[in-house]
């Protein structure tokens, strides 16, 4: 009885081995983002100074530095920000505190999940026929805001409406109880204590859109611009954009430029939503209900 | 709310009414704000067909959807789509190969091997790489993976459908990797005791029992990754070389739809027919990953009913 049966040990075996390979595929994963981030700091890093930050771009996007186009993407996001979160928010409400269970919000839920698997170039088109012909407000800030408005809507409203079915019932109820109007209970109870789950979804979908070219392409972003925007109407430059102008578009940019350019947009998109993920589950793991 | 020794039953009332008038209001705003998606989801779907219905009228959805040529810009102008539906789904399908059997392995790991410290590592990793724009993988792509393609294959162009699927492949991990994971852990822990219990290893609990319970989030997260890539524009702009011409293999130059539309409406004059075809292209897009994202939702709501019970 000392030996055991084979069978028993040939499963072992493949247990091993399919550890080994199911692994070797996490490594992978992280292997590869270690990659892409240790080449965008390794190569970006070197290349950032305060004079590229706060400069305009010169010799034809040659020299200088990034300023404008710095200006664009924050002016542009929060643009996008004014108009998405009070949509997204109220929608969010609805599906978490109004909507009955029938067949219509079942097609609401169902057209949130699509929105977000639409590609971001039919919003493209979309804001190019809507916001930018038929409505007249040309290639701007305002047309490009209300894409990536529409493009981050269904973030907004997933992670809202996640936060507020995290607040316990009784909550609610309690509020009830002292006489509080149903939207007074959940102005005044359910969005403060679901708030930090609000902002932290927010800035992820916000994040997000900043990082989108191809919206923007069709609907606003400049190749080039002498001054900064100075209304809603303004066409404008922004990071994602001008990367990818400065890596296919013009010959013989300095490497230093292009890849301060990546680096100025990854620190800006990963490391706003990774603190804000981080601050999210902090949040979490403090509020017990 | 503080009712001051002051306030008349009177006034007490007119606030109670205004309350009720504005909690009316607010409704109304509310359940506006909830059925706006049902609206936006139709107005893209009404509005490219309305940009796309002087190319349908002029050319003919079936010349287009069956042309083999694409010379928008020459006499006489041709618009046939196949050059770019075949070189979506060749950018696709070489993604498919990267992201389906890395992507579920990775996410068999995380949920039946791996420590709780390296979960949260994990996490961590395919949030930033999910955060990470689009834009930035298509330049690393440019400065990294082209000229090795060109040198490890021995091509005169590293700019090929191979180029283009292996970065839309690490692109759609994210997707792939986090809902299969969400899948395999709704899977209920009496299952994995009950196979563990009855003498299979992990491995087997994990292949036997565990996968086939989530095999239905799992297909959702391939759906999910799968709409992902064949949406993409700007990494396969950068990286596929964009040549209109059926490609034969993956180390051939492709011009996908979503490429085709970035690269032209730059050019087109808005109204013509050019401009009308490339929304007849959003069309063709938007229908393919609509039902793609609709049978990956529709997959998934089955499965959350499952293990509700």
């Amino acid at each position: 009885m000392s030996v055991r049966p084979t069978r028993a040990r040939r499963a072992r075996l493949v247990e091993a081995i399919m550890k080994v390979v199911t692994g070797a595929c996490v490594a992978l994963v992280i292997g590869t983002a270690l990659f892409v981030l240790g080449k965008i700091v390794a190569a970006g890093l070197p290349g950032i100074s305060l004079d590229f930050l706060f400069s305009k771009p010169g010799m034809g996007m040659r020299a200088g530095g990034i300023f404008p186009v710095i200006v664009g993407t924050l002016m542009l996001v929060a643009l996008t920000a004014v108009l998405v979160l009070p949509l997204g928010i109220m929608a969010g409400i609805y599906l978490a505190e109004y909507a009955p269970r029938n067949l219509l919000t079942r097609i609401v839920r169902l057209s949130i999940a699509n929105m977000a698997g639409v590609p971001s170039i039919v919003y493209g088109l979309f804001g190019l026929a809507v916001f930018v012909l038929l409505m007249h407000f040309g290639k701007s800030l305002l047309a490009s805001a209300l894409t990536l408005t529409c493009l981050t809507l269904p973030v907004v409203i997933t992670s809202t409406e996640e936060a507020l079915r995290q607040v316990p019932t009784d909550l609610r109820q309690a509020a009830l109880a002292l006489g509080a109007t149903r939207w007074r209970a959940i102005y005044k109870v359910v969005l403060p204590a679901a708030a930090p789950g609000i902002v932290t979804g927010s800035i992820l979908g916000l994040s997000r859109a900043a990082g989108e070219t191809a919206p923007i392409l069709v609907t606003g972003a400049a190749f080039f611009l002498p001054t900064l925007p100075n209304s809603v109407f303004s066409q404008y430059m922004s990071l994602p954009y001008h990367l990818y102008v400065l890596a296919t578009q013009v010959p013989n940019v300095p490497p230093e430029i292009t890849w301060g350019t990546a680096f100025v947009l990854v620190a800006g998109v990963s490391v706003v939503s990774m603190i804000a993920a981080a601050w999210r589950s902090v949040q979490r793991r403090k509020v017990k209900w | 709310m503080k009712v001051t020794p002051t306030e008349t039953a009177g006034q007490r009332l007119g606030r109670t009414t205004r309350r009720r008038a504005a909690e009316s209001v607010v409704r109304v705003l509310i359940y506006a704000a909830g059925l706006l998606s049902i609206v936006i989801l139709l107005a893209i779907a009404v509005f490219l067909f309305v940009e796309a219905r002087r190319s349908i009228a002029e050319v003919g959805l079936g010349t287009m959807l069956t042309g083999t040529k694409w010379f928008p810009t020459g006499t006489p102008k041709i618009f046939g789509f196949l050059p770019l539906i075949i070189g979506s789904l060749m950018v696709t399908g070489v993604a498919l190969v990267v992201f389906v059997p890395v992507g579920i392995g990775a996410a068999v790991y995380i949920s039946e091997f791996s420590a709780g410290w390296l979960k949260e590592v994990t996490k961590t990793v395919i949030e930033f790489m999910a955060a990470v724009p689009s834009v930035v993988y298509g330049f690393l792509g440019v400065a990294v993976l082209i000229p090795w393609v060109k040198t490890a294959f021995g091509l005169t162009s590293g700019m090929t459908a191979l180029t283009g699927g292996l970065v839309l492949g690490v692109m759609s991990l994210p997707t792939v990797i986090s809902i299969s994971e969400d899948a395999l852990h709704a899977v209920p822990d009496a299952l994995r005791q009950g196979s563990l219990a009855l003498g299979n290893t992990r491995w087997q609990t994990a292949y036997k029992v565990v996968v086939p319970s989530a095999s239905s989030g799992i297909f959702a997260g391939v759906m999910l990754g799968l709409g992902r890539a064949i949406g993409e524009t700007m990494a396969v702009l950068m990286l596929t070389g964009n040549a209109a011409v059926i490609p034969t293999n993956i180390f051939e130059s492709v011009r996908t739809m979503t490429g085709t539309i970035a690269a032209e409406m730059g050019e087109v004059v808005f109204g013509g027919l050019h401009y009308s075809v490339l929304f007849s292209v959003g069309l063709v897009l938007f229908g393919i990953t609509f039902v793609i994202n609709l049978a990956a939702d529709l997959v998934l709501e089955r499965q959350r009913k499952r293990w509700r019970r």
